[in-house]
């Protein structure tokens, strides 16, 4: 999330309510603010409406947006501000912080005997490149990240999926560090058993 | 924390990293959040156990293929109303 020039340029483009820059900034960031908004409510429907609700409360506070923080900073505090409040009306009556961490092991205890390996893993047959840029591995990783605990899943998508570092991510959705990593280790966990599942499905397991 | 509460597995802990214990340390380990003898027993485990390297491998691949999912592109309607906030704030 650094300050580059050009986001510097576009911004003060805004501040003059030139339009185009406006499109610009939504071209950029839009993607990224419906996962931001999405990793604090339950849907994707309330997701946009939240960032809809962020885009505007961006242009209402750009002039007084100091260029201290980097653009894109405070652009995602804002969406996480709006998806708090809106997740708290949501009937989201236990606030994120407080949710149970799940106690037990991330991964699954049958694959130990004895704290040792069971069967050795299985090989997954292609590079680390092929499998992140295979489309069809990419759609069933969209829909089993989808299957993670609401709260696993937000700090997955946060951390993993735009490269957050643990601080921001602590700071976005009001968690201690130490539950930041809990979360993101038993999300990895199990999308790591699914994609397990998946390319070795064929010999079974 | 689990797995190191119970006596048994302190025992073991003792002797070095269990293949299942170190499973479960692997988030804090990249992300450099372990005490660093505990740190090194990791790195020496992964360094001799092919399982857990492998899984390591997995677990870092799983990483990497989160990344490289796509944010959306914005759809027209979502850019036209976007647009028609703009112009009521511009206006």
């Amino acid at each position: 999330m650094s300050n580059d020039s050009d986001e510097i340029e576009l911004v003060r483009r805004l501040r003059t309510r030139d339009e185009a820059a406006f499109r610009e900034i939504v071209e950029r960031y839009h993607g990224r603010v419906i996962a931001v908004a999405r990793a604090h409510v339950p849907t994707r429907a309330i997701a946009e409406e939240v960032a809809q609700e962020a885009w505007l409360g961006v242009l209402q506070g750009i002039d007084r947006f100091e260029e201290r923080s980097s653009f894109s900073t405070w652009l995602f505090r804002i969406v996480s501000n709006r998806a708090k409040t809106r997740g708290i009306k949501e009937r989201r009556s236990v606030p994120f912080a407080s949710l149970e961490v799940e106690g037990g092991p991330a991964v699954d205890p049958d694959l130990f005997d004895g704290m040792m390996w069971r069967d050795a893993p299985s090989p997954w047959g292609a590079s680390p490149e092929q499998i992140a840029t295979s489309g069809e591995t990419i759609r069933f990783l969209e829909q089993t990240i989808d299957t993670l605990p609401e709260n696993q899943r937000a700090v997955v998508m946060l951390r993993d999926q735009l490269g957050w570092t643990s601080a921001e991510v602590c700071e976005s959705l009001d968690i201690s560090e130490v539950n930041q990593r809990v979360l993101l280790h038993r999300g990895r966990a199990k999308l790591r058993a699914a994609l397990d599942q998946h390319f070795t499905s064929a010999g079974g397991r | 924390m689990w797995p190191f509460r119970s006596r048994k597995s302190k025992q073991m802990a003792a002797k070095g990293l269990m293949c299942q214990q170190l499973v479960e340390l692997l988030t804090d380990y990249l992300d450099g959040a372990l005490a660093p003898a505990v740190h090194q027993s990791v790195a020496g485990h992964l360094a001799e156990c092919p399982h857990c390297s492998e899984y390591m491998a997995q677990f870092r691949t799983t990483i990497l293929a989160t990344g490289c999912l796509r944010v959306e592109d914005v759809p027209e309607a979502a850019m036209n109303d976007l647009l028609d906030v703009f112009r009521g704030w511009s206006g």
